[in-house]
């Protein structure tokens, strides 16, 4: 099962470690990274593996979220189907 | 890899545009509920509805965690009591009793409404139907998540006007008797031309039926989205705009089909209909009002709007279509006016007229919805309200309904204020000429030809 992990907001250091750090202790392998600066936002999304995932989903999604709204980011975890069923037919 | 400008325009469609699922309602049959003994029917009413709904809402929200996306309600319809109680109906079988059950199961399961204290009588009464309506401003009093809702006509059938002059007489008694909460109780209560069995929108949701016994059906939303994805484009042509309307339409719908066959999956339950909807909000930005003065109207109302609006309501059925496997419903766009920020301000603004809205409602979903007007307005001048627009369903093959508020003690011009998802609503304008010999003459309207269209 793979989770898209966004982050959205001002850059800034470290941001790439602490959102891996987390993954990390949760058991979620981290995929592919790509990254971009939208007009002067910055902007990553992450494929993670989260079949090992320690918590359930929505514990792990919260901690990202909680991390998020620490650093002045926005950081969602969804399920990768949602956005497959949207733009793939 | 998913591409990073899709996901981006996921993320942006749900937090700045409000893209989310409005509903996912399950339908519960009670057939096997009857009960000579009203009591007993009660008890077995409940607990079929808190057995079947008993993870409904706990599997809504794992999905909106796991998707990322909101679902807004979570509920219930149910077979139409008149249906069931009509086997209770002997002395003592106050039909009241189902509607207290049915509360009591919501607030069980935790569900925000229940929706089918219903009856259908669109040819003719059967036995429970008159004492069900009879009943209604009392049910709508006595609870809280209880919706109600009548079908008094269909292309098949005519329309029941009977029960059109009745009609008229029972929302003012809901309103009357919910006077002290913004006759809230009016707002509860739907009044159809060819209703369908698988809505999933309240007020009006019901179980038909034809349907199995319990069964998922879900209705989208999404205005914000589709009004953004036209900004994107303001010199573009009506052909684009309606090629850009199908696009984002599809997309939304896709997300509607992906949780509902998830929630199915999660209860272990028949995957009923998509609803192709666009239902707006009082919130900034979830207006369908909006995209209609998006696509160069300067307000909702103006001449144009009729055009507009049966655009929109085509492009997003046939974008929708595709998107699911099976699409019913009322499957179109709402024009609620009190739940929608840009009605509400085109009433203000006087270019939104109670006339128009009745033209618009011959091209999209549904009817005159969440409309208020004055509180002294006859009984039969709101019987008329809903024969005019049970007309327009009736001969253009299509569902109608009026959900109208007459907001008591209050005149033209003032607001009446419901408050969250229900919005606020101005008191709008009504023709003050009386209808009441022809309501008063009771009877049908024959079911029109369905040849020699023009």
């Amino acid at each position: 099962m793979r989770a898209v992990i966004t982050v959205i907001g001002k850059d800034a250091v470290g941001i790439l470690a602490k959102v891996t750090g987390i993954c990390a202790g949760e058991g979620v392998n981290v995929m592919d990274v790509s990254q971009t600066i939208m007009q002067d936002l910055f902007a990553m999304t992450m494929l993670a593996d989260i079949s090992g995932l320690k918590t359930d989903f929505g514990a792990f999604s919260d901690k990202l979220k909680n991390l998020g709204a620490d650093l002045n980011l926005q950081i969602h975890v969804m399920h990768e189907d949602i956005f497959n069923s949207m733009h793939r037919i | 890899m998913l591409n990073n400008t899709d996901i981006l325009e996921t993320i942006k469609m749900i937090q700045e545009e409000n893209l989310d699922i409005r509903t996912i309602t399950m339908g519960i049959s009670l057939l096997d509920c009857i009960d000579p003994d009203i009591d007993k029917a009660c008890i077995k009413v409940y607990d079929k509805i808190t057995r079947a709904a008993e993870n409904h809402v706990r599997t809504g929200e794992n999905l909106e965690k796991r998707y990322g996306i909101p679902i807004i309600n979570k509920r219930i319809s149910v077979t139409p009591i008149a249906m069931i109680s009509a086997a209770s109906a002997a002395p003592g079988g106050n039909p009241v009793k189902f509607a207290l059950a049915l509360d009591k199961a919501a607030k069980t399961t935790g569900v925000n409404y229940i929706g089918g204290y219903s009856a259908l009588v669109h040819k003719g009464f059967s036995a429970g139907d008159s004492e069900l309506l009879k009943s209604i401003p009392e049910a709508l009093f006595e609870t809280e998540r209880v919706c109600s809702s009548v079908n008094i006509g269909s292309t098949h059938a005519g329309i029941n006007m009977d029960a059109v002059a009745l009609m008229g007489g029972i929302i003012l008694e809901a309103a009357k008797k919910t006077s002290h909460n913004s006759c809230f109780g009016a707002a509860k209560l739907v009044v159809f031309c060819n209703a369908v069995e698988d809505n999933p929108f309240m007020a009006g949701a019901f179980h038909g039926a034809g349907e199995p016994d319990v069964v998922i059906n879900v209705g989208v939303s999404g205005p914000g989205a589709v009004r953004a994805a036209i900004a994107k484009a303001p010199d573009a042509s009506i052909d684009e705009i309606a090629e850009q309307i199908k696009r984002t339409a599809f997309k939304i719908t896709r997300m509607g089909q992906l949780v509902g066959a998830e929630a199915c999956k999660a209860l272990n339950v028949p995957f009923g209909i998509v609803d192709l909807s666009l239902a707006p909000t009082p919130a900034i930005g979830d207006s369908v009002a909006h995209i209609l003065e998006e696509m160069g109207l300067e307000k909702c109302g103006a001449y144009g709007t009729t055009a507009a609006l049966a655009l929109l309501n085509d492009a997003v059925k046939k974008g929708g279509v595709m998107a699911s496997s099976h699409v019913g419903g009322l499957s179109g766009a709402f024009i609620p006016v009190s739940e929608d920020a840009g009605m509400i301000d085109a009433v203000k603004a006087g270019a939104l007229t109670l006339e128009k809205l009745e033209a618009m409602t011959a091209v999209c979903s549904v009817g005159l919805d969440m409309v208020v007007v004055p509180g002294d307005t006859p009984a039969d001048v709101i019987s008329a309200i809903i024969a005019d627009e049970a007309a327009i369903g009736m001969v253009n093959n299509k569902t109608t309904a009026v959900r109208i508020i007459p907001a008591i003690g209050m005149k033209e011009g003032e607001v009446l204020d419901f408050g969250g998802l229900f919005g606020s609503g101005p008191v709008m304008a009504v023709n003050k000429f009386s209808p009441g010999r022809f309501i008063g003459r009771g009877g049908r309207i024959p079911a029109p030809l369905q040849s020699l269209k023009n």
